[in-house]
C-alpha cells in the first residue's frame, strides 16, 4: 500500500516539475518588470533585478578592505567615523579615495599589509560609503518611478527631488496639474478611459437595440440582413484604416475622441450584435408574448425585460470589448497619435524616444497592465468566456 | 443546425417603421466604418501615392511595371515585402506550433494536478495585458549590456554560464525567434483554455478502458485524446494563423521592423503613415485580407458549429 502510494507520488513528479517550471517561466518575466519598477533608478542599471534583496553595491568590498579596522558599521574608529557625511564628501570619488588610502596614517601605511583596491573596487567602496554616510542613502524599493511616469518626468533625478530643489522642467509645475502633463502616464490613463468606456458602452447599446430587433421585431429581410452582419465579422480592421483616416482628415476627425469612438463602435458591432441576438433570441417566447398581451410596447419590453435579462451576456461582452480597446495600439496610433496619447501609445513612444530609461518604462508598463490584471483576476470567469468567444472576430 | 422557431409572435408585429429605428443606427455605423472603407481600400490599391491618379503613373521607364497593378508588384515582389512574407511564414510555423503544442501540453498536465486553476490562471494572464506591455516585459528580459553588468535576465544567465552576451533583438539570425517567443508567451493561454475544455469532454470510460487494456499514457494521448479533440485543434490552429498573419504590435514596439524583423502588418502601417504611400499600403492590406479570409470563413463556420454542439 505505502509502496504503491510512494510509486504514484514518484510517477507524478515529472508532471509537477514540468508544470511548475512552465508556470515559473510564464511568471518570472512579469515579476522582473514589477521588481524593477519599484527599485531606485540608480540601482536598475547597476545590477539585475534578482539582486534587489542582496547587499548593496560595495558592501562586500568594504568589509574585505575596510571592515576589519572601521567595523561593519563604519563607526569603530571615533576619529574617522565613516558615517560622517562631512568626512565622506571629501572622498566621494574613487580617485580621491585611492589617493587618501595611499597616504600614511600615524607613520603607518593606511591599509597596513592589505592590498590596495583597484579602481573598480575603490569606486564600489566609495559608493557604499556614500550610502552609509547618508549622502546618497536610498531605499531598496521606492514608488518614485511611478510618480515620475505618471507626471511625465524626463530628467536625470526624480520628480520629487527636482521639485524640492525647484529645478523642474518648464512643462512641470509641481502641483497636481502635472498629472495632466501630456507626456505623462496620468494623462494617458485618463485618455485610455475616455476611449475605452464610450467604446464599450456605445457598441453594446446599439447592438442591444439591433439584437432585440433581430430576435423580437418583424421586418422584411430580417434573416439575410443578420447573416450579412455576421459575415462582417471576418473583415479585419487593417482593411479599413486607410480610407477612414483619409475621410477623417477631410472631416477634421483625426486626433479626436469622436473619430476613435466611431471606429471602435463600428468594429465592435458585428460581433456584439451576433452575441446579443443569440442571447435575446434564446429567451422564452412566452415571456415576451405575455408582456405584449399586458399592453407593453417595444420600448418598455426592451428596457424593462430584454436588457435586464441580458446582463450576463453584456458582462462578458463588455469585459472583452473594454480590454480589447484598452490594449489596442494600432487604432490609437492611427486615429489619435500624439494628440490624445493613450497608454499604449505613450509607452511605445517612450521606447523609441528614451532608449534605456528602464525605471520609467517598467513603471509605465505596469501602470498600463494594472487595470487589465485586476479585471482578469476578479472577473476571471466572464473574462475567459468573453475572450474565447471574441477571439475569432476580425 | 437549429430547430428553434425564429418567427416573431403575431402580437409583437407592431409598426413598420419601429424595427428600422432599432437596427438603423447600428447599420449606418457599420456601413460607414466597415463596408464602405473596405471597398474603398480595393479602389485605393489601384491608385498612386496620394490617390489622385492610376497606380500605373508611378512606373519608372526601363524598370519592370505591372501597369495599374503596380502597387501589387511592390506588395508581392519588393525585397522588403519578400522579407516580410518570409518572416510571417516563420512566425506562422513557430508561433502556431508553439502556442498549440505548449497549450496542449499544459492542458494535459494541468488535468492531473490539484492546483489546476492556479496554473491555468498564470498561463492565461498574459492574454489580459497589451502587446505593448508584453513587449516591454520581454525587451527587459532581452536587454543587452555593453559593460560588465548584464541587467537583462537572459544575458545574465548565459554570461554566468561563461558565454558571451548576445544582442537578442538586433542579431538578424536570432531576433525573429526572440520576438516569436513573446507571441507564444502571450497566446499559449488562449490555446490551453480551449484545448483543456475540449480534453475534459473526452469520455473517461474510453480512457479507462484503454488503460485497463495496458495502453501507456503516451499511446492514450496520441491514439485516443488527440483524434477525439482534432476538430478543436483545427479551430485553434486557424484562429492562431489569422492572429499571426495580422501580428503588428510586438514587432512595432520591440524592433520597429528593423534588423530584418519586418512583417506584413507593420509594413502596411509604415507605407501609409511613415512613407505616405496610400496606394502601396492599400495593396498590402488587400494582400493581407486575401491571405486571411479563407481561414476566417472556415474558422467562423467551424467555431459556430462547435458552440452549437457545446
Amino acid at each position: 500500500m505505502t509502496a504503491d502510494r510512494f510509486k504514484k507520488v514518484l510517477g507524478g513528479l515529472p508532471t509537477h516539475a514540468v508544470l511548475i517550471g512552465l508556470c515559473l517561466i510564464w511568471l518570472i518575466p512579469t515579476i522582473g518588470l514589477l521588481v524593477t519598477s519599484l527599485r531606485p533608478f540608480q540601482d536598475i542599471n547597476q545590477s539585475g533585478w534578482w539582486t534587489a534583496l542582496s547587499p548593496p553595491r560595495g558592501a562586500e568590498e568594504y568589509s574585505q578592505t575596510c571592515g576589519s579596522c572601521h567595523g561593519s558599521d563604519g563607526k569603530a574608529i571615533a576619529t574617522a567615523d565613516l558615517t560622517d557625511a562631512e568626512l565622506i564628501t571629501k572622498y566621494s570619488r574613487s580617485i580621491k579615495l585611492l589617493a587618501m588610502l595611499k597616504q600614511e596614517v600615524e607613520g603607518q601605511p593606511h591599509l597596513e599589509d592589505a592590498p590596495m583596491p583597484d579602481q573598480q573596487r575603490a569606486a564600489d567602496i566609495a559608493d557604499y560609503l556614500k550610502r552609509i554616510s547618508g549622502i546618497e542613502a536610498r531605499p531598496r524599493f521606492t514608488l518614485s518611478n511611478y510618480v515620475d511616469a505618471m507626471m511625465g518626468y524626463r530628467g536625470r533625478t526624480t520628480y520629487a527631488q527636482d521639485c524640492a530643489t525647484g529645478e523642474q522642467a518648464l512643462d512641470l509645475t509641481c502641483t497636481a496639474s502635472d498629472l495632466l502633463n501630456p507626456r505623462g502616464m496620468g494623462r494617458a490613463f485618463l485618455n485610455s478611459l475616455l476611449v475605452a468606456i464610450p467604446c464599450t458602452i456605445l457598441p453594446i447599446l446599439f447592438a442591444a437595440f439591433a439584437g432585440y430587433a433581430f430576435s423580437w421585431l418583424h421586418f422584411r429581410g430580417r434573416m439575410w440582413l443578420f447573416a450579412l452582419l455576421v459575415g462582417l465579422q471576418i473583415v479585419p480592421l487593417q482593411m479599413t484604416l486607410i480610407p477612414i483616416s483619409r475621410v477623417y482628415a477631410q472631416l477634421g476627425l483625426n486626433g479626436t475622441f469622436v473619430g476613435i469612438w466611431l471606429f471602435h463602435t463600428g468594429f465592435g458591432l458585428p460581433y456584439a450584435i451576433y452575441l446579443m441576438r443569440n442571447f435575446l433570441g434564446s429567451l422564452p417566447r412566452d415571456l415576451f408574448e405575455s408582456a405584449y398581451l399586458d399592453g407593453a410596447s417595444h420600448w418598455t419590453a426592451f428596457w424593462r425585460l430584454a436588457l435586464p435579462l441580458s446582463v450576463p451576456a453584456i458582462a462578458s461582452l463588455a469585459i472583452f470589448q473594454f480590454l480589447w480597446i484598452w490594449n489596442d495600439l494600432l487604432v490609437a496610433l492611427v486615429f489619435l497619435g500624439g494628440q490624445k496619447p493613450v497608454l499604449t501609445y505613450q509607452i511605445s513612444n517612450m521606447v523609441s524616444s528614451l532608449g534605456a530609461g528602464w525605471h520609467l518604462l517598467t513603471a509605465a508598463a505596469f501602470l498600463s497592465m494594472a487595470l487589465p490584471m485586476i479585471v482578469f483576476f476578479s472577473l476571471q470567469r466572464y473574462f475567459v468566456r468573453g475572450m474565447l468567444a471574441g477571439a475569432v472576430k476580425g | 443546425m437549429t430547430t428553434k422557431d425564429y418567427r416573431v409572435p403575431t402580437i409583437m408585429k407592431q409598426g413598420k417603421v419601429a424595427p428600422w429605428l432599432y437596427v438603423g443606427p447600428a447599420l449606418l455605423i457599420m456601413a460607414g466604418i466597415i463596408v464602405y472603407p473596405a471597398f474603398n481600400t480595393f479602389l485605393l490599391s489601384f491608385k498612386n501615392a496620394d490617390a489622385t491618379q492610376s497606380a500605373a503613373t508611378a512606373c519608372v521607364a526601363g524598370e519592370s511595371c505591372w501597369g495599374v497593378l503596380e502597387n501589387f508588384r511592390y506588395a508581392l515582389t519588393s525585397p522588403i515585402m519578400l522579407s516580410a512574407f518570409r518572416n510571417n511564414l516563420l512566425w506562422m510555423i513557430l508561433m502556431v506550433g508553439g502556442t498549440v503544442g505548449m497549450g496542449l501540453l499544459i492542458a494535459v498536465l494541468t488535468d492531473r494536478v490539484k492546483y489546476e486553476a492556479l496554473a491555468k490562471a498564470l498561463i492565461f494572464m498574459p492574454m489580459a495585458i497589451s502587446f505593448v506591455g508584453a513587449g516591454i516585459i520581454w525587451k527587459f528580459v532581452y536587454t543587452y549590456g555593453t559593460g560588465q553588468v548584464q541587467i537583462g535576465m537572459l544575458n545574465a544567465i548565459i554570461t554566468s554560464l561563461g558565454a558571451e552576451p548576445v544582442s537578442w533583438l538586433s542579431e538578424p539570425a536570432i531576433n525573429n525567434f526572440a520576438l516569436i517567443i513573446v507571441g507564444v508567451w502571450m497566446w499559449t493561454g488562449f490555446c490551453m483554455t480551449i484545448l483543456s475544455a475540449s480534453l475534459k469532454s473526452v469520455p473517461t470510460e474510453i480512457l479507462e478502458a484503454a488503460r485497463v487494456d495496458g495502453a501507456t499514457e503516451w499511446r492514450v494521448f496520441w491514439k485516443i485524446m488527440v483524434p477525439i479533440i482534432m476538430p478543436t485543434i483545427a479551430v485553434v490552429v486557424t484562429t492562431m494563423v489569422i492572429n499571426v498573419l495580422k501580428i503588428f504590435d510586438i514587432v512595432y514596439v520591440m524592433t520597429g521592423g528593423n534588423f530584418g524583423t519586418e512583417v506584413i502588418a507593420n509594413r502596411m502601417y509604415g507605407e501609409m503613415y511613415v512613407s505616405h504611400q496610400s496606394g502601396r499600403s492599400a495593396a498590402i492590406a488587400v494582400v493581407l485580407i486575401l491571405l486571411t479570409i479563407p481561414f476566417m470563413i472556415w474558422n467562423v463556420r467551424r467555431f459556430r458549429e462547435q458552440e452549437a454542439i457545446r
